[in-house]
């Protein structure tokens, strides 16, 4: 018997009594459904929060100074002053799996504005790829670019609440603010980004060149590695512009190891290609430093490295968590639906008794009757299949159109489905199609 | 050797701990192309005779000859194979599919019957077929459209379908009016005739047994009668 004939048999077989069919392919369409839908809303969340930490900085990784000691009394975190903007430059060319590093300069202080005044929670000092560091946009004019970092120009970009605090809510685009006596220009505004995860308002900033904050906000900390103070080098300042000291060799620079630490940086920030690159680029990071900073093996780390990829990590695995769940529970869905195949097909078998015994008598072997009843418990589960994929595909569209809701359509799903309602067919049609290969042909065609 | 021949058949139902036998020590011979009938009352062990005859059962001892072939002892599967190439099967209550045209009954056992036909080649296999019992006019009727005698020709043109060199009539004429009765067993009577198909008539009714040329009478499990067939040498003896 022709596999292609036992298809047509089936079908002809399920044809007699559509209703029926149809009644028990319910389950089926339902459990395939449910799977369908969750499957895709599953992926589209966590999708989406991948992205929304992607914006919260998944891939970034700060780098900050360790603690300063002075007399055996440590100054606390971030108070040794071991980075410079040299190292950043080092780490951008160095680590093949950084994709952007900005150094960052923090400095607090008022912000005036005609007759206004404001503190703002964050005023950095960095370079223009800042933004994309942090996955910022801007919302009106445009950020400094390379040439006003150089020239340590005084311009700023600044956040939504600076704009509403100083500005009343009008354009500030031209306005002289005034930060510890310096007047900066605003060339810009950023777009809207609210609190962070750890409630921070992340519009009440103001962005500068980070040599304008260095030089003329943040004050004159002493460097721990030198006894001269605010000193800058204008070596580094103004990398293209000749040099102010007599140029020195490479070797010499090298092997200097206390080279004076004249211009340093609070921060550096880093971005990896992505969030599961993270790792990987902060090793390089640290073989880098180490090496810049010429630690000795078994020295500890003159600096330290913090990165939200762990974040990113538990919520994804919290999200997959759940998704599973739920598919455990539309997969017991689908189990009942087969339990619902099984009983339908053994009625089938039951009011079929007679023509299973005229099949035996004109030819049919055991097996051939075995595969005409597992064949059509196949046909009805993917035919359900079917008709559940494109429900829950359906559903799943209805809640993005009219709910919002993040979701993701995936072949995978659809093949799983296939699979898993085949599956069904075969696993809850096996029992009747063994039972009515069994019937002895006599009996069969005796039965009333 | 006959066409159909058994040797000391058996065959004894097993019900629990008391063992009933069916089939006592039956040998019979029938030749190719003989029309012979198997009479007896119910009970007698008729039906069970025919199963085994019709490979539908197997014989709890004995040996089972058809066409040179022991199938007595030989597996289900060889057993379907030789029901489904070498034997029809005629019934009392016609066992059609339902809902099933005429044709698509006819040509079922095709699907079973290995080196295979084309699609093309089973329809115009099963019209033909239709066409020698007469329906040709019938063939995409469901059996709920056809009359008794019509549906009773539709399944002995299902059992012709493979051209088997046997056919057994199990009682085909106890749900047929006198009238369409007469039609159905001119019909074996001319597929004997004209094709040489042999064919062996279950019945308890004497009237429809006297139409074949040699009945065989079974009691308690034994020939009573007819154990030995009219032969043409011992026909012509007679006369």
């Amino acid at each position: 018997m022709r596999l292609g004939s036992s298809f047509t048999v089936a079908l002809r077989a399920l044809a007699r009594n559509p209703g029926r069919a149809a009644l028990t392919m319910l389950g089926i369409i339902i459990g395939i459904a449910a799977v369908i839908t969750l499957m895709e809303l599953g992926a589209g969340s966590a999708e989406s929060i991948r992205s929304n930490i992607e914006t919260m900085g998944a891939s970034t990784i700060l780098v900050f100074p360790g603690a300063a000691r002075s007399g055996g009394i440590s100054m606390g975190s971030g108070t040794s002053m071991s980075l410079t903007p040299d190292d950043y430059q080092a780490l951008l060319r160095r680590c093949p799996h950084v994709e952007a590093a900005v150094p960052i300069v923090n400095a607090r202080g008022q912000v005036i504005f005609e007759n206004q005044n404001w503190t703002p929670n964050s005023m950095v000092g960095t370079a223009p790829e800042y933004l994309d560091v942090r996955g910022w946009t801007m919302e009106e004019g445009e950020m400094f670019n390379d040439r006003q970092v150089q020239s340590s120009a005084t311009v700023c970009v600044v956040g939504k609440t600076i704009v509403r605090e100083l500005f009343n809510g009008r354009s500030p685009l031209g306005s002289e603010i005034r930060i510890k006596n310096v007047n900066f220009r605003v060339i810009g505004v950023l777009a809207s980004k609210g609190a962070n995860m750890m409630g921070f308002d992340q519009d009440d900033v103001i962005i500068a060149p980070w040599t304008t904050i260095r030089q003329r906000v943040a004050g004159s900390r002493t460097s721990s590695g030198t006894s001269s103070t605010s000193e800058i080098s204008t070596n580094s300042v103004y990398p293209g512009d000749s040099s102010l000291y007599p140029p020195q060799s490479e070797k010499f620079e090298e092997n200097y190891r206390w080279s004076p630490r004249f211009v340093y940086v609070d921060q550096i920030l880093l971005k990896a290609y992505s969030p599961d690159e993270a790792s990987k680029a902060m090793d390089e990071i640290e073989a880098v430093l180490r090496e810049r900073h010429r630690l000795e093996p078994g020295m500890e780390n003159d600096f330290r490295l913090r990165s939200s990829a762990e974040m990113l990590k538990m919520l994804t695995e919290t999200t997959t968590l759940m998704t599973n769940l739920l598919l455990g529970v539309a997969l017991l869905s689908l189990v009942v639906g087969g339990v619902g195949i099984m009983n339908i097909m053994l009625v089938s078998v039951t009011e079929r008794t007679r023509e299973i015994g005229l099949r035996m008598a004109v030819g049919a072997r055991a097996r051939d009757i075995l595969r005409q009843f597992l064949i059509e418990s196949i046909v009805l589960c993917l035919a359900g299949g079917l008709i559940g994929i494109l429900l829950g595909h359906g559903a799943a569209l209805f809640l993005r159109y009219y709910l919002g809701w993040p979701v993701i359509g995936s072949v995978q799903a659809v093949l799983a489905a296939m699979t898993v309602s085949a599956s069904v067919g075969i696993v809850f049609g096996f029992y009747p199609a063994w039972k009515a290969s069994r019937l002895d042909p006599i009996d069969a065609l005796r039965y009333e | 050797m006959g066409f159909i021949e058994t040797r000391n058949l058996c065959k004894t139902y097993f019900l629990g701990e008391v063992s009933v036998p069916v089939l006592r020590n039956v040998s019979l011979e029938i030749q190719q192309g003989e029309y012979v009938a198997l009479m007896g009352a119910s009970g007698s062990g008729k039906s069970t005779l025919m199963n085994i005859l019709g490979a539908l059962d197997r014989p709890t001892s004995g040996e089972y000859y058809l066409d040179g072939e022991e199938i007595g002892s030989i597996s289900n599967d060889r057993r379907a194979m030789v029901r489904n190439r070498k034997i029809g099967f005629v019934f009392q209550n016609f066992n059609l599919l339902a809902r099933t045209s005429a044709l698509e009954n006819v040509i079922m056992p095709l699907t079973y019957t290995a080196g295979n036909l084309s699609p093309r080649q089973c329809r115009e296999r099963g019209i033909a077929m239709l066409k020698r019992v007469g329906l040709s006019e019938r063939i995409h009727h469901h059996p709920s459209q056809l009359s008794g005698g019509q549906q009773q020709r539709v399944a002995i043109a299902r059992a012709l379908i493979n051209h088997p060199p046997v056919v057994f009539a199990d009682e085909p004429t106890g749900n047929l009016d006198s009238h369409t009765s007469v039609e159905v067993l001119e019909m074996f009577r001319e597929l004997n005739r004209q094709e040489g198909i042999t064919i062996i008539l279950v019945t308890h009714a004497a009237d429809v047994a006297e139409k074949a040329d040699r009945t065989i009478h079974i009691a308690d499990g034994q020939i009573v009668e007819g154990l030995f067939g009219a032969t043409p040498e011992r026909k012509e003896a007679g006369q």
